[in-house]
């Protein structure tokens, strides 16, 4: 479970992007947000993972219930990532179990952010009595623990599916980008464009859906991708506890086999080390473009690279936000030299 | 005052908010899990047990949904929540008193020391855009996306062999008996090393994160430019002007994770073993001992809302705009 690392709810004061009533982000807009570092790698990685998702059951070389006689083997050549204490082989059950983790990740991100969108929207737009209330729900929700109250929920619907599990997580889990997406309405519906639209007698709903959301897209993508990765944890918690069915396959299903058959008094690194990190590597890359659009709503957050430059006659200048090196050339007399330095340090 | 008072309203109309929840949720599934417990229980349970585990789950549905409503709350108000199965004849109040202070000391130690530590290194990289604590970033990204447990599994196996210092599951030496002494406490503090650093290494990451974004966008304020012109020393433009407004939001954002990081926590505590309750939820789960799970969650969820609480005072301390709207 990590901490919300979106920070776009920080930045809203004065995002330069967001602030342009551009209906349409250009084509070439979009892609200058695909070619910052950090987000082309999330992205490439997240469709590596979608690509396997669909083909992983058919490449998995071995089936992945089968057992063998090659019990609890370390990695070889047959069995890439070893062998379970059945001999089932881990590689075929992370391929197969692909599937089920990005099923459930992606639908509870939909559903979470259909939530979301649908609450905070209407709460920023509306105001009055029907945000205080809809303001009221997603702080209740966003105050409760989330993941005991999936346990609780999911234990008591006996055996839970994916289907079922996606579908809880993604209804406990908007209220944080409901939160975000109020405030950021909220500053919109007073700009002179959404003003212009009422004037001229647009349907609300023409409104919102017209003016209002195309400039909110930013911060909807980024609390879809907080919100999947929020499921994906979830879900393989819930798995690795041994709540949901653990007759489908999924990297949870791995991790809880591994821990309920002692894989680590016996050494199997084998076992759970490759589930780890592949949620890690997915967690990673989900992030990697949550950071990418947080940049892209507010370039000052990009990392500056190199900070110190050298001058040409050997001093050193520190570039800071907000203040500007003006090299000037040495002064004749050495009282006076760096002192345009000393006032930036 | 009244910022107070109204965050207070808020937090018990959220406690209302759960608890009804908490009413519902037995009442909306399908067939009675409990029912069956407790025909495997027949006999053993006394007519008064029988009674608050039926006010609980909803068994006595000839009364009308109000009066079970009015019934469970009047049960809670004496702090009965039921008999646990698992610990059977224990009541469940009583095994959540066990477990409760375990977690307490290791959430509360650690998310603080989190928070400190993150928050101050977000300051340092935010400031010094470019430096060394920049190329951090990276690094505890990935291990935010690592999920608690199996950092905590990893630690388990790279440095809790046979022979470590450090234990590897347990709160406590087998065969100490918990008492306030320099024996047990030390035990104590022992087998709770691995799983704390495990959490702080995990739920860092968001907090230098969120305080280096923050430090970026203060940092090009016009008040810190004039501070920079007046002359002052960078540390204190540093941490007086820039990381204190910086801050705000930060704190802001610790009362709203809470939840998460407690979620995370009782994973941890299941990895460890550790004897708090998180573990406890665990063992309740796979007993199927619903009492004991329907009480975990009342009494995370009441922590979680005191916890929110307390965050909300230090931020009237820190932000004195709150103060003035009284």
């Amino acid at each position: 479970m990590s901490i919300p690392t979106s920070s776009v709810e920080q930045v809203i004061p004065e995002q330069g992007a967001m602030a342009q009533p551009s209906v349409r982000p250009s084509r070439r807009r979009r892609l200058r947000f695909v070619s910052g570092g950090k987000a082309a790698t999330g992205l490439a990685v997240v469709a590596g993972y979608v690509l396997l998702a669909v083909i992983g059951p058919w490449i998995a070389p071995y089936d992945p219930d089968a057992r063998s006689a090659d019990l609890l083997q370390p990695p070889s050549a047959a069995h890439w990532f070893g062998t379970t204490h059945l001999g089932q082989d881990v590689f075929s059950q992370i391929l197969v179990g692909t599937r089920g983790v990005m099923l459930v990740g992606l639908t509870a991100g939909v559903v979470a952010t259909a939530l979301s969108v649908l609450v905070g929207v209407t709460a920023g737009y509306l105001g009055g009595l029907a945000d205080d209330g809809l303001s009221a729900l997603s702080n209740v929700f966003l105050v409760i623990p989330a993941l005991p109250l999936i346990i609780i929920v999911t234990s008591t619907v006996a055996g839970a599916g994916d289907l079922v599990v996606a579908l809880v997580i993604g209804l406990t889990s908007w209220a944080w980008g409901a939160r975000v997406l109020r405030a950021q309405t909220l500053s919109l519906r007073r700009r002179d464009y959404v003003e212009a639209a009422r004037a001229t007698g647009e349907r609300t709903w023409r409104i919102i859906g017209f003016e209002i959301l195309p400039n909110l897209t930013a911060i909807i993508a980024s609390g879809f991708v907080g919100t999947v990765i929020f499921a994906v944890m979830s879900e393989i918690t819930l798995a690795f506890i041994g709540i949901s069915s653990v007759s489908s396959w999924n990297w949870g299903t791995i991790l809880f086999w591994a821990q309920s058959q002692q894989a680590l008094a016996q050494g199997a690194w084998w076992w759970f080390v490759p589930a780890g990190l592949a949620i890690a590597l997915l967690g990673t890359a989900l992030a990697l473009i949550n950071f990418g659009i947080d940049e892209f709503v507010s370039p000052r957050l990009r990392s500056a690279g190199r900070s110190r430059a050298r001058t040409a006659d050997g001093r050193t200048v520190r570039m800071r936000v907000g203040f500007t090196p003006v090299l000037a050339p040495r002064p004749a007399s050495p009282a006076g030299s760096g002192q345009r330095e000393e006032a930036g340090r | 005052m009244t910022f107070l008072l109204r965050r207070l309203a808020f937090y018990v109309f959220t406690a209302w908010a759960a608890l009804t929840i908490n009413f519902f949720i037995p009442r909306m599934i399908p067939g009675d899990p409990v029912k069956s417990l407790i025909s495997r229980f027949q006999g053993q349970l006394s007519t008064d047990a029988l009674h608050s585990l039926y006010v609980l789950f909803g068994l006595d549905s000839d009364d009308s949904l109000w009066d079970q409503y009015v019934d469970y709350w009047r049960q809670l108000a004496h702090g009965d929540l039921g008999l646990s199965f698992t610990a059977f004849p224990s009541p469940v109040s009583e095994v959540i008193g066990d477990a409760l202070p375990w977690t307490l000391a290791l959430v509360g130690v650690t998310t603080a020391v989190s928070f400190l530590l993150g928050t101050g290194l977000g300051v340092l990289a935010g400031w010094r855009r470019g430096s060394w604590v920049d190329g951090l970033l990276p690094v505890t990204t990935f291990l935010s996306s690592v999920p608690y447990f199996w950092l905590g599994l990893v630690a388990i196996a790279v440095l809790a062999g046979p022979g470590s210092f450090f234990p590897s599951s347990g709160g406590y030496e087998p065969g100490l008996v918990p008492a306030l002494d320099t024996i047990f406490l030390g035990s104590a503090v022992q087998h709770s090393l691995l799983p704390a650093a495990t959490i702080l290494i995990s739920s860092m990451s968001g907090w230098i994160l969120s305080m280096r974004n923050m430090m970026v966008t203060v940092a090009a304020e016009d008040y810190i430019t004039v501070a920079h012109a007046k002359g002052l020393p960078e540390r204190r433009v540093a941490v007086s002007y820039a990381a204190r407004n910086a801050l705000l939001p930060n704190v802001a954002g610790f009362a709203l994770s809470l939840g998460l990081i407690v979620g995370g926590t009782l994973l941890v505590e299941i990895v460890f073993s550790y004897p708090g309750l998180g573990f406890l939820l665990f063992r309740a789960v796979s007993a199927k001992d619903y009492p004991l799970m329907q009480g975990i969650f009342l009494v995370i969820t009441l922590s979680v809302l005191v916890a929110n609480l307390l965050a909300d005072v230090a931020y009237l301390f820190l932000d004195p705009r709150t103060r003035k709207e009284g």
